[in-house]
This record gives C-alpha cells, structure tokens and sequence, in this order.
C-alpha cells in the first residue's frame, strides 16, 4: 500500500485543480465541476487519513459518505438555480448574471 | 496506485482546461471512477462502490442534462476564461508548494496492516454512534429534493415573479386562480 503522504500529494493536486477551475471558468456549470473535484480532493484526504493515519477510525469512512451525500444536494440544488438563471437570463455565464445591478 | 493517480491527475487537468463542456464533464467522470479505484485502495470498498452509484451514477447524469439543457451537446464550447488565468495559476501553485513542502517534513507513524472497518462495522457505527447525523442528512436530502422542485416548477406554472409566501389579496387571488389553473 501506497504511503499516506502519496495520497496527501495526490489530494492536494486534486484540490489545487479544483480551485484553478473555480477561479478560471465563467460557466456556471464548469465551476461546479470544479467544486466536485474539491469535494473528491477532501474525501481522498478524509480516507487516507482513515486508514493509514495515527489514529485510524471508522469515523472516515463515515464522513467521507456524508461528504458525498452533501455533493449529491449541492448538485441538485446548484443545478436547479443554474437553470432557474439561465430561464431568467437567457445566459449561464458566471459574470453576465447582473440581475440585483440597479 | 501510481497509474491511477496520474489518471486521476490527468482527467482533473482536462476538467478544468477542456474548451468543450461536455468533454469536461467526461473526464470529471474518469476522476470520479479513478477516486472510486484509490477508495479500492484504501480498501474502502463500500465507499467505492456508493462513489460509483452516486457519484458517477447520478451527479454525473444530472451534470450533463445541465449543460444539454444550457448550452446544449454540440456548441457546448466555453467562451473564453477570463483574464486573470495567470494570476490564479500562481496563487493556486504557491499554495500547492506551500501544503505539499509542509507535509513532506512530517514523518507519519507506520499504519495498522489490516483496517479492522468492514461493511458491518460502518453500518453498526452508523446507526449508533453517528445516529444523529445520519438522520440530519436525510432531512437535508429532503430539504434539497423539495427546493430542486420548487425552483424548476416556478417558471412552470407562470408565477416565477410572484412572491409565492405572502397572502395575497383577496381581489388579486380571485384574478390568479383561473390564470393558474389555466397554465
């Protein structure tokens, strides 16, 4: 098995990815793929942690299912709004969404 | 374990660079199943496969209905990223250094050879010590199901502007009932 400091290079990359894209894209769809590979990066991280850390804890695991319940939501939700602004805005580009400017 | 990780790496990279929206959400879909591999792993086999149902199964399906019903498949082509690629490609590698060079200089103690947490054990742990949570989770499942619907169904039945929660006035509520039971 692969030392825990591999899987904390690997989910930092993971993370650092995900916050380029967030930052870079202006489409609203492409952001939250972006915030998906953070949310992957922290369950990588919460696992490795889990199993190969000081303190190994089913708590992980566990942590990381929750994680991936609130992604499924964040994806749900996200989605509902994207759509809902593009409906009103006719557009899905992050900075072209200027409804509350007077 | 190697292979898998340069996948992973790889598939992020054309996640957040690819010009075509639809590829992008393809490869966040390769990041997800090589995540669900590095669960194999770790052997975290009931998280991998709940990675693969969910993740894969359903978000993914839910991304790409997103962009067929925005941009649609064929010209899902991004317009351009803004300006300040550079700069965020510097803040974000700085940061990179900084974490990566911080924990390279702590020695990790040797883990246990065998990870004692079988499907039964998560599921004991689950529905006692984490009980609380678990049903919190729920309720915000619900809670994110009934919002997805309200949101999508606003536009449905023409009353997108109205503020749905106030009582409205009685004249004003005999003149919307035929328009929405006409829509």
């Amino acid at each position: 098995m692969a030392p825990l400091s591999a899987y904390l290079v690997l989910s930092t990359t993971l993370f650092c990815l995900g916050v380029y894209g967030v930052l870079t894209r202006r489409n609203a769809v492409a952001i939250l793929l972006a915030i998906e590979l953070i949310l992957n990066a922290a369950n990588i991280n919460l696992v490795a942690f889990g199993r190969l850390g000081p303190a190994p804890a089913a708590g992980a695991q566990i942590f990381a299912l929750f994680i991936i319940a609130l992604a499924a939501c964040e994806a749900v939700v996200g989605l509902a709004i994207i759509l809902a602004i593009y409906r009103t805005a006719k557009t899905v580009l992050a900075d072209q969404v200027h409804l509350l400017k007077g | 374990m190697v292979v898998l990780s340069a996948g992973v790496v790889l598939a992020g990279v054309a996640t957040v660079s690819l010009r075509n929206l639809f590829h992008a959400a393809l490869s966040l879909g390769l990041v997800l199943v090589g995540t669900a591999g590095l669960f194999l792993t770790l052997e975290a086999e009931f998280l991998a496969w709940t990675q693969l149902l969910i993740y894969v199964g359903a978000v993914l399906t839910l991304i790409v209905f997103a962009i067929m019903l925005t941009s649609g498949m064929g010209q899902g082509t991004l317009a351009s990223a803004s300006a300040h690629r550079a700069r965020s490609a510097a803040v974000v590698a700085l940061f990179w250094l900084v974490t990566v060079g911080g924990f390279s200089q702590i020695s990790w103690p040797a883990a246990s050879t065998t990870s004692p947490y079988t499907v039964p054990v998560l599921g004991q742990e689950l529905l006692t010590t984490y009980l609380l949570p678990f049903e919190v989770i729920s309720v915000v499942l619900l809670a994110a199901m009934v919002g997805a619907i309200v949101i999508g169904l606003a536009h449905v039945k023409g009353r997108a502007t109205d503020p749905a929660g106030l009582p409205a006035a009685p004249g004003a509520a005999q003149a919307g009932a035929p328009r929405s039971g006409a829509d």
